[in-house]
């Protein structure tokens, strides 16, 4: 099993796999930078605090289970695998090339630690639930995440899965929902309005938390509140800042379904390293 | 071939394949911990309700959300359930494809997807809820079996069979009362033809209910001095190439019958692998690419000629393009 990282730590490790994936886009040139950006700290926290995992044994029977809905951010998910050791790191390079394990979206049955394929948006939520009523029949403790976007929030199948893990009392569901207010044409609410987003979620019977998303502690607690909730499954609305830690990839949903061109990538790993300039970069 | 004792008499019993789904579910609940069962609102009409009252932590019942079943399903054969998807053929895999695209097939979840209600012998709910597509869509999808039971007892085998077998499979049940004409000693093995009556003439290679329309034909033909081969082709996906080419070197023509769009179903599987290694003579007998109407299901399969008397007309018609 993993051994929980501190805040701090995981401060650092986030920075390291933003770094990853600013690079793994550039050398795939093709690929979506801000969802990846924006859910790194969240990844981060997962991964090196709050799963139960192993990454020398991805098939442990007992272990946690993330299903990724929205598979185009797939390069934070195959980043922070590698960065917690699940392959190693110089594969990431591998990203939407001929012959890689890393297809431009996950695919289960070729990368470690990956649970399920994904892509055509709104179908995870459905598969962590059919992983949790597994558990349920085989009274294991363990726990699902699955982690969505917002703009999936569109697609019908995600409300059906909703209605139907309220239905059934999934308290082993957490649902991680990254709020970050854009899709590939534009804004959500100018898209497809989903506000009351929260209402929405406790008319349909779950546990309703909103979080920072790039707040490691709140992520951390609102995962261990989830937790604590018998009742109904939880869904955590984390608000982030798409393309976070680049300031001119943050907010703008041109980066949705975007890469960096060299010079981008050079002024993004410049930021990444330096925090957004709060520290001095070791690499300058 | 094993055949029923009352073959060819009025008095064959007559049961709906969804009949020997249910059966077999029951059967499997008892057999098989790991089986589940999914519905959406259809578990009566489907036959699952039965297994449903017997092992209820182990049915689920997923309201009208084909989607979201699919999905769900996926979740469980993830983690070593063996899911049985049950709905209309119409929905699923109609509504939920692209759900059974990715999320099971692409994962190679270990899915059963029972699509009922398909053919037209649906009746007299008319054109939307009468699959004719269903073959087509499924058989194009990578890592998925097809199959289409040709009556109850072949139906409860398939379902025993595909809960053994480890890979997605979709098989199609019917809603109408349909002769019973195979019994438990008939053979039935996943992606193995059974030649039911041997012939030299011309290949009748049929799927589903139809199948015993074919030997009613050969009998017709027979009396014409015409020896037809009679193939319950019961896996379109993989399809049992031997079989078929065998059929087609032996007899030089060959008639496929079935309760689906003539584009991309059993006959456009055999077409491929008679065009590619045996080409002969071939009429291939469903709907003519429309949608189906309401009517009983008999007066449709007449008025869309998938009966006897027209496989007869299409086996004499065949032989005569022999060279």
């Amino acid at each position: 099993m993993m051994k929980q990282k501190s805040e701090l730590e995981i401060k650092i490790i986030a920075s390291e796999i933003r770094q990853s994936i600013i690079e793994m886009l550039l050398e795939a040139k093709s690929g979506h930078s801000a969802g990846p950006l924006g859910m790194t700290d969240i990844f981060a926290s997962l991964y090196f605090n709050i799963l139960k995992h192993d990454p020398q044994n991805p098939k442990w029977e007992d272990r946690d289970k993330v299903m990724l809905s929205n598979g185009h951010i797939c390069p934070v998910l195959y980043a922070t695998l590698a960065h917690a050791g699940y392959f190693p790191k110089e594969e990431l390079k591998t990203l939407r090339k001929l012959g890689t394990r890393l297809h431009g979206h996950p695919h289960n049955l070729v990368v470690p630690g990956v649970e399920n394929s994904s892509g055509p948006l709104g179908q995870g939520l459905s598969q962590a639930i059919g992983a949790a009523l597994a558990d349920r029949i085989d009274k294991k403790r363990r726990r699902i995440f699955c982690l969505m976007s917002d703009g999936e929030h569109d697609e019908g199948q995600t409300w059906e899965a909703i209605m139907f893990a309220g239905k059934m009392k999934l308290s082993n569901v957490t649902s991680i929902v990254d709020r970050n207010n854009i899709q590939i044409e534009g804004y959500t609410e100018n898209i497809m309005p989903l506000e009351p987003f929260a209402d929405k979620y406790k008319a349909f019977n779950w546990h309703v938390l909103e979080i920072d998303g790039h707040n490691i502690e709140q992520i951390i607690d609102a995962c261990a509140e989830a937790d604590a909730i018998y009742e109904k499954p939880t869904v955590i609305i984390a608000h982030t800042i798409p393309g976070k830690g680049v300031n001119f990839m943050e907010k703008d949903y041109h980066w949705h379904g975007t890469p960096p061109n060299v010079d981008q990538a050079n002024e993004a790993l410049k930021q990444i390293r330096t925090l957004e300039g709060k520290i001095e970069s070791e690499h300058e | 071939m094993n055949l029923s004792s009352k073959l060819f008499q009025k008095d064959i019993e007559q049961v709906p394949t969804r009949n020997g789904y249910g059966e077999g579910l029951v059967e499997l609940g008892q057999s098989n911990p790991n089986v589940v069962v999914l519905s959406a609102d259809l578990a009566e009409s489907t036959r699952a309700k039965a297994f449903g009252e017997k092992y209820p932590e182990r049915f689920f019942e997923l309201g009208v959300a084909e989607q979201n079943m699919m999905g769900v399903a996926t979740g469980l054969a993830l983690s070593g359930k063996i899911p049985f998807v049950s709905s209309y053929a119409t929905f699923s895999p109609g509504r939920n494809w692209d759900q059974l695209r990715v999320s099971v097939c692409y994962s190679e979840a270990n899915v059963k997807v029972a699509g009922s209600h398909a053919g037209l012998s649906v009746g007299p709910d008319g054109a939307t809820h009468q699959a004719l597509e269903d073959i087509a869509i499924a058989r194009v999808l990578p890592n998925l079996t097809v199959i289409v039971p040709c009556d109850a007892i072949e139906a409860k085998k398939v379902t025993l069979a595909a809960a053994k077998h480890q890979g997605p499979v979709y098989f199609r049940l019917g809603r109408a009362e349909t002769p019973v004409f195979t019994t438990i000693d008939t053979p039935f093995e996943i992606g193995k033809a059974v030649i039911l009556k041997d012939g030299t003439d011309v290949s009748i290679i049929g799927c589903g209910q139809l199948v015993y329309e074919g030997l009613l034909a050969a009998e017709e033909l027979s009396k014409k001095g015409i020896n037809a081969r009679v193939i319950n082709c019961h896996t379109i996906k993989p399809i049992d190439k031997e079989t078929i080419i065998a059929a087609a070197r032996e007899t030089g023509a060959v008639v496929t019958i079935e309760e689906h769009q003539i584009h991309g179903g059993l006959g456009g599987a055999v077409a491929e692998v008679l065009g590619a290694n045996m080409p002969v003579p071939m009429e291939i007998m469903g709907v003519s690419d429309h949608f189906g109407e309401s009517g009983e299901p008999r007066q449709l399969l007449e008025k869309y000629h998938l009966l006897a008397p027209d496989i007869v007309r299409a086996a004499e018609q065949v032989i005569k393009r022999k060279k």
